[in-house]
C-alpha cells in the first residue's frame, strides 16, 4: 500500500515561487502524470517527492508516513531520471545491483533479483556491458531495470522518454504501460508532452507557473477543460481559441468574432446569460469543425485556406476567417488547395466558452 | 595533386613540428652531450661541440661518489611524494564542497582560493619562513611537504571543480536514492569517474615539486637534507667553478623519475586537463 498525498505544498527558491499550494492525493497503484509546459514546477514537485529538494512548506505523505524530513534513501523509491544517469563505470549489472548493494541484500538475492528484472525488460544479454556500449533504447531499460529492481513503494519518472526517436518513444511508452500493470506499482510521471501524459496516465495534473490547473483522467481534460491554459495545453493540434462577443437579440444568443457570427442553440445558450454583451474566449477543437457545402450565417465560418497539411490519417487546414486563424480537421483524403475557400460548421455541443478575464471555463462554474 | 598535397603537409606540418621539436629537446641533447665528455674534450674549443670523441662515466662516477646524490633523490621523493598526497586529498575534498555542497560561500571560497594562487612564490617564502620558524621546522623537510601545498592546491582544486562539474548532478541524485551516503557516492561514484583529474592533478603536484627550487633554497640548510636541485646548485658550484660534466649528469638522473611518470600516464593526463567525462 503507497498511496502518497500532498497537502499544501511550496517550494520557493529565493524570491522564485516554483510550486504554490499543490494538494495531491494519488491512490495506491495509481499511475499519475504531471504534465505541463518547461518552468510550471512539475519537476520540482517530484524532485520533493523523492527527497532531492526540501519542502518550503505544506506536507508529503508515502504511505501514512509524513515524509518531508525523511532523506531521499529511506523513502522506499526510485526514480527514472531523464538522462537515466547510469554509472558509466560499472556493468550493467553493477549498475542495477548497486541500490541492493547499499541496502546490504545477500549476493545471492542480489544475483537473482538483478536477473529478475533484466528478464522483465528482456536485457539479460547486456548485464555484462557498460553504459557507453548501449543505444539509447537500452540505457532506458537498464535505468528502469535499476529502479524495478529494488521493488519501491513509489516510482518516479523525470521525462524519461524525450531522449529517446519519436518511434522508440511510442515504443517505450507501451511497454512502460505494460510495465506498470505488470508491477502494479503507484507512479509519479513528469513530462511536458501531452501525448505521453494523455496515453499514459490514469489521472493527469495539468501544472502552469508552479499551480495546478486542472486534475482529471485524460479523457476530462480533454472534453471538460478547466481553463484556457488546460484547453490550449490538452490536445494536438491545439484548440483554436479566439475572443468573440456574446450578443443577445430577443431569444437568440450569438457569438460574433472578426467577420463572422455564430449563433447558439438554445440549450447551450442559457448558460451564457451572465455574459451577455460581453467578450468571451471561443474554444473550438480541430476536429469540431464539419464541412459545409455554401456558408450559412449563423452556423458556419465563411473562411480562406491559408496551409493545407495531409497527414494520411487525418488533413489539417489552417485558414483565416477574418483575423481570427482556426485549425480544422477534415476527412483523410479531402483535397482542399491554398487560397481557396471553405465553409466551417463547429460543432456547438462541444463549443467551450472561458471568462476573458480569469480565463476560467464558463461550463465548468 | 596527391604530392601537392604532401608537400602542403610537409610545409604546413611537419616542417614546424620538426623546428619546435628541436627547440625543446636541444637541451636536453646539450645534456647529455655533456655527461659523457671528460672536463678536457669539453673546454677544448677546436672540437665539434655537437659530438662526443672520447664517451666517458667520470662525471656521473663524480655525482655518485663525490656527493650525496642519492640521498637528494631520496628527500626529494619523500618531499614530493608527501606533498602531492596531502594537496590531492585536501583539494579533492575541497573542490567536491565548492562543487557540489552549494553552502552560502561556495562561490567566494573558490575564489579566495584561485586568488591564493596568484600570490606570487617570491613574496609568500617570506612570511611563510616565519611560520617554518615558528613551528620549529627549519631544515626539515616537512617544511617544504608543509609549504609546497600552498601553490599545488589551489590549482588541484580548480583542476577538480571543472572535473566535477563535468559530472551529472543526477548520477549523485540516484546513487543518493539507491541508498548511499555523501561518503560512498565520492567513493563509489564519484572517484572513478574523475581518476583522469585526480591523475593529472597529481602529476602536477608531483612535477612542481619535484622541481621546487625557492623554498628548498630558503628553508633547507643542512647538505644531508637538500633536494636534487638545490642539492645540485649549490654543492657543484663552488664559487665561481661550475662542474659542468657532474652537474649535467645529476639533471639528467633526475629528469629521468619524471619523464617515466608523464610516459606512464600521458593519456589521462590529457584527458585530465581538458576535463573530458566519456560517457
Amino acid at each position: 500500500m503507497a498511496e502518497v498525498r500532498l497537502e499544501n505544498v511550496c517550494k520557493h527558491f529565493d524570491e522564485v515561487v516554483a510550486v504554490d499550494d499543490f494538494n495531491l492525493s494519488i491512490q495506491d497503484k495509481e499511475f499519475v502524470v504531471l504534465v505541463g509546459p518547461s518552468g510550471c514546477g512539475k519537476t520540482t514537485t517530484l524532485r520533493m517527492i523523492a527527497g532531492l529538494e526540501s519542502i518550503t512548506s505544506g506536507d508529503v505523505y508515502i504511505g501514512n508516513r509524513l515524509i518531508n524530513k525523511l532523506p531521499a534513501k529511506d523513502r522506499n523509491i526510485a526514480m527514472v531520471f531523464q538522462n537515466y544517469a547510469l554509472y558509466p563505470h560499472m556493468t550493467v549489472f553493477d549498475n542495477m545491483a548497486f541500490s541492493l548493494e547499499m541496502r546490504k541484500t545477500s549476493k545471492d538475492e542480489i544475483k537473482q533479483r538483478v536477473q529478475e528484472a533484466a528478464e522483465i525488460l528482456d536485457i539479460q544479454a547486456l548485464l555484462l556491458r557498460r553504459p557507453k556500449q548501449l543505444s539509447g533504447g537500452q540505457r532506458q531499460r537498464v535505468a528502469l531495470g535499476r529502479a524495478i529492481v529494488r521493488k519501491p513503494e513509489v516510482f518516479l519518472f523525470d521525462e524519461p522518454l524525450s531522449n529517446l526517436d519519436a518511434k522508440l518513444r511510442a515504443q517505450t511508452r507501451l511497454e512502460l504501460k505494460k510495465l506498470h500493470e505488470r508491477l502494479a506499482t503507484t507512479a509519479v510521471y513528469v513530462t511536458h508532452d501531452q501525448i505521453e501524459a494523455m496515453t499514459m496516465g490514469d489521472r493527469i495534473v495539468v501544472m502552469h507557473d508552479g499551480f495546478i490547473q486542472q486534475v482529471g483522467s485524460p479523457l476530462e481534460l480533454y472534453d471538460r477543460p478547466a481553463n484556457k491554459f488546460v484547453a490550449g495545453f490538452i490536445g494536438s493540434p491545439a484548440m483554436n481559441l479566439f475572443e468573440a462577443e456574446l450578443n443577445k437579440t430577443g431569444d437568440r444568443v450569438s457569438l460574433r468574432a472578426g467577420d463572422f457570427t455564430l449563433e447558439l442553440p438554445p440549450e447551450k445558450a442559457k448558460h451564457f446569460q451572465d455574459y451577455t454583451e460581453q467578450k468571451v474566449i471561443v474554444g473550438i477543437r480541430p476536429e469540431d469543425f464539419k464541412q459545409a457545402a455554401e456558408h450559412s450565417p449563423g452556423k458556419t465560418i465563411p473562411a480562406t485556406v491559408e496551409v493545407v497539411e495531409p497527414l494520411g490519417n487525418e488533413t489539417y487546414v489552417n485558414v483565416a476567417a477574418g483575423n481570427v486563424t482556426l485549425t480544422a480537421a477534415v476527412g483523410r483524403r479531402t483535397v482542399i488547395k491554398p487560397h481557396s475557400s471553405l465553409n466551417l460548421a463547429p460543432i456547438f455541443e462541444n463549443m467551450h466558452l472561458f471568462d476573458i478575464r480569469s480565463e476560467k471555463s464558463i461550463l465548468c462554474n | 595533386m596527391a604530392i601537392e598535397r604532401v608537400g602542403s603537409k610537409v610545409i604546413k606540418f611537419y616542417v614546424p613540428l620538426a623546428a619546435y621539436l628541436i627547440f625543446l629537446l636541444f637541451p636536453f641533447y646539450w645534456m647529455v652531450n655533456t655527461v659523457f665528455k671528460s672536463d678536457s674534450e669539453l673546454y677544448n674549443l677546436d672540437l665539434n661541440p655537437f659530438y662526443i670523441h672520447s664517451p666517458t662515466l667520470h662525471n656521473i662516477v663524480r655525482l655518485f661518489t663525490e656527493t650525496i646524490f642519492l640521498r637528494w633523490m631520496a628527500n626529494t621523493f619523500f618531499v614530493a611524494i608527501m606533498a602531492t598526497l596531502i594537496s590531492l586529498v585536501t583539494s579533492l575534498l575541497a573542490a567536491y564542497a565548492i562543487q557540489r555542497l552549494q553552502f552560502k560561500t561556495s562561490g567566494p571560497t573558490g575564489v579566495a582560493i584561485f586568488l591564493g594562487y596568484l600570490v606570487p612564490q617570491t613574496i609568500l617564502f617570506i612570511p611563510l619562513a616565519h611560520i617554518v620558524f615558528k613551528l620549529k621546522l627549519w631544515d626539515s623537510l616537512w617544511a617544504l611537504i608543509l609549504t609546497y601545498p600552498t601553490f599545488l592546491i589551489p590549482f588541484c582544486t580548480w583542476l577538480l571543480m571543472g572535473y566535477f562539474k563535468s559530472i551529472p548532478k543526477e548520477m549523485e541524485e540516484c546513487a543518493m536514492i539507491d541508498g548511499a551516503s555523501r561518503i560512498k557516492i565520492f567513493r563509489r561514484i564519484i572517484l572513478p569517474l574523475c581518476l583522469p583529474g585526480v591523475l593529472s592533478a597529481g602529476i602536477f603536484c608531483f612535477t612542481l615539486s619535484w622541481n621546487e627550487y625557492l623554498y628548498a633554497l630558503a628553508f633547507i640548510s643542512s647538505t644531508a637534507k637538500k633536494t636534487v636541485p638545490i642539492g645540485l646548485v649549490t654543492e657543484l658550484v663552488r664559487g665561481d667553478v661550475y662542474h659542468w660534466g657532474a652537474l649535467m649528469a645529476g639533471a639528467l638522473c633526475a629528469s629521468v623519475p619524471v619523464a617515466l611518470v608523464y610516459s606512464f600516464f600521458v593519456e589521462h593526463y590529457v584527458a585530465g586537463m581538458t576535463g573530458a567525462l566519456k560517457e
